[in-house]
């Protein structure tokens, strides 16, 4: 009788948790989204170089690797989402500024940029909807995500422009199954932190951003 | 893509690759194994991506 008890008591609780995490996470989601569409818009106006984005993404990185686990818990952590976001952002400038000086550049970036959004809300809405608990993939992608990252080191010295298509392909897959997992984990895991889920959530975005960019300006046909 | 860019992308990968791998093993030890039925139900949204994007490059 007590753990029924524990049990009901708790649901509530547990309901009210879950939903103050999903409130937060996608309303600090939908500013950084907005706050690095203002730094993408910024390194495109200044024609940044192609070592911007070498450049932001390893400083972007090692902010959301050894930073923000240690300033999540903190007001301090707010600041280095938008430092981690920003400089995503910002990176985007050089790949942009390639695809808007061809022909149908403008097209492909915003159908990248459409196809992210329905793609992220599909997912993120079949997970929110069905209540699934997808940790079970966590595994699965992680270790597709370790192939993915040798695949591209080797091709940047193979250069075998198929393998670097089929890479993009796997990657949208994996960063399609990082968007289940991570909404999933919200809903069965709701005293997680929502510093760390927007950025995981935001980083599965961006890939995703990148890699449909990526398909999309290969396999089109541009004068 | 110059040598530069080169070096510096293997670089950037080949530490992503250092912080993720200890991380990779941890998260692969202690993810739950998933049954065939939670499988299908995770396969089916990520087939639908799969033709979407078919959609997308047929649309260009």
């Amino acid at each position: 009788m007590s753990s029924y008890e524990t049990v009901t008591a708790r649901s509530p609780e547990a309901a009210l948790a879950t939903n103050k995490l999903i409130r937060n996470t996608y309303t600090l989601l939908s500013m950084t989204l907005l706050f690095s569409a203002l730094t993408a818009t910024a390194s495109v106006f200044m024609e940044m170089g192609p070592m911007t984005y070498l450049v932001s993404i390893g400083v972007a990185m090692l902010l959301a690797f050894f930073v923000l686990p240690k300033t999540a818990n903190s007001a301090s952590g707010l600041g280095v989402v938008f430092a981690i976001t920003g400089l995503f952002g910002f990176a985007l400038g050089p790949l942009l500024n390639m695809y808007l000086s061809l022909s149908n550049g403008p097209q492909i970036i915003g159908m990248a940029m459409g196809g992210t959004g329905v793609i992220f809300l599909s997912l993120s809405g079949y997970a929110l909807t069905t209540r699934k608990n997808f940790s079970f993939m966590g595994g699965f992608l992680i270790t597709g995500m370790i192939v993915a990252l040798i695949a591209a080191l080797a091709n940047i010295f193979l250069a075998i422009p198929a393998l670097s298509l089929a890479i993009s392909a796997v990657v949208i897959m994996l960063m399609s199954g990082f968007i289940l997992y991570d909404t999933s984990r919200m809903i069965h895991e709701p005293h997680g932190n929502y510093l760390m889920m927007t950025v995981s959530l935001y980083l599965s975005i961006f890939n995703l951003f990148v890699h449909l960019l990526h398909l999309l300006g290969a396999l089109s046909n541009n004068d | 893509m110059d040598l530069w860019m080169k070096i510096g992308s293997a670089l950037l990968i080949g530490t992503m690759l250092v912080i993720l791998w200890p991380r990779a093993k941890v998260m692969f030890k202690e993810s739950p194994k998933g049954s065939a039925e939670e499988w299908r139900s995770a396969l089916i949204p990520l087939l639908l991506v799969a033709g979407f994007v078919l959609l997308l490059i047929m649309a260009l």
